[in-house]
């Protein structure tokens, strides 16, 4: 079962700070939900400034990110 | 200017030969303290005016003040604007102050230049060395802390920056004939970098190591706590930016960080780069050279060092 961000809505760089958050708990996967392509920029390139391997998947207007250890 | 090349303000040319650039910018708060917030938002609107080459002279205030705001906190943030703009020597009459949610502020400007002294995004040219006047990191600071993850004292190293007037920046580039010079604003050093690069058919040459950053921005940018707008920066500007790869990924994003009140990036033709330093040394403006511009094709290469 996927650890769920839900970052939609929020503004930089409060998605990469929950992202960050949901990372120190250790349980990966992680799913990180955001709506604009700045927020699923800076938190791609902050998880995998972390050495995780991230996953991109538009769904709609929307994006959703998946991080694995 | 005409439409087609993008500058920091309008230019209009009176009958009498004399030059009026015009300009406006007002935004959110970026500190907590009202009337810093003030001072540092009518700097930020008075730079485009310098960045013009010109010396500002009248501002109107623009500003959205919350109704359920304390009028004390209003006044505040209007004196703040009032006393920044007197020490650039600008007098503010009037304005416009409408009511929602969020507040902002800032002046529209208005200032002269001499004939022969206007400074254009399109002015560098070939062997010229690029300097700027203010160190970086006053977007992914301010961003940061408004979240909580920055502390007072990392605010406190952007905060003189952001208030610091641009005038003697610029006086010291009109102590040369330089003619290619903008100031550093929301589309970070490389995003403005790039205009000025496109718009006068040059590559610049920029030297990371030499780029000045504020030591409190490193650690938030090792977390990557960047705003929106620097994101977006990157996306749209990397198009004309290489990097050598051994610049470490958060040091090429501070390069591209939105800043408020940022310095002027001026070219400075080489054999006139003393007279430039000695006019900073008088002025007490500081200023950093960090890069060069050359013949190629337009855009910014950034080296190491």
């Amino acid at each position: 079962m996927a650890k769920i961000v839900d970052a939609r809505g929020l503004s930089c760089p409060q998605p990469v700070i929950l992202t960050r958050q949901a990372m120190g708990e250790g349980q990966f996967p992680i799913e990180v939900l955001v709506d604009t392509v700045t927020s699923r920029e800076n938190v791609r390139r902050a998880a995998e400034r972390a050495g995780l391997k991230v996953q991109v998947e538009a769904v709609g207007d929307e994006f959703k990110l998946t991080l694995m250890r | 200017m005409g439409l087609g090349s993008p500058d920091d303000a309008v230019v209009y040319r009176m009958e009498n030969g004399i030059l009026l650039v015009a300009t406006a910018d007002f935004f959110a708060p970026v500190v907590d303290d009202a009337y810093t917030y003030g001072a540092i938002a009518a700097a930020n609107s008075i730079s485009d005016v310098y960045a013009m080459g010109g010396t500002p002279f009248l501002a109107l205030n623009l500003a959205v003040i919350p109704s359920d705001m304390p009028s004390e906190i209003a006044a505040e943030i209007f004196r703040g604007g009032m006393e920044k703009a007197r020490e650039a020597g600008v007098i503010v009459a009037g304005g416009h102050t409408m009511d929602d949610k969020e507040p902002k502020y800032g002046l529209a400007v208005i200032g002269t230049v001499a004939p022969g002294r206007l400074l254009l995004k399109g002015g560098a040219r070939p062997g010229e060395r690029l300097v700027l006047t203010k160190p970086l990191g006053s977007g992914v600071i301010t961003t940061a802390y408004r979240a909580g993850q920055a502390s007072p004292e990392a605010l406190a190293q952007a905060v003189p920056w952001m208030l610091w007037l641009n005038r003697d920046a610029i006086r010291a580039v009109h102590a040369t004939s330089a003619r290619g010079a903008t100031d550093v604003t929301g589309f970070g050093f490389l995003g403005h970098a790039v205009e000025m690069a496109l718009a006068a058919g040059v590559r610049f040459r920029v030297w990371a190591d030499r780029v000045p950053v504020l030591e409190a921005a490193r650690p938030l940018a090792a977390l990557w706590l960047f705003p929106g707008g620097t994101a977006a920066n990157e996306m749209y500007f990397r198009q004309w930016v290489t990097f050598d790869p051994s610049i470490p990924e958060e040091v090429q994003m501070l390069l591209y960080d939105a800043q408020t009140n940022g310095g002027i990036l001026a070219a400075i033709p080489a054999a006139e780069m003393g007279r430039f330093a000695e006019a900073c040394r008088a002025l007490d403006q500081p200023f950093w050279e960090v890069g060069e511009v050359r013949e190629g094709e337009p855009g910014i290469e950034v080296i190491a060092q």
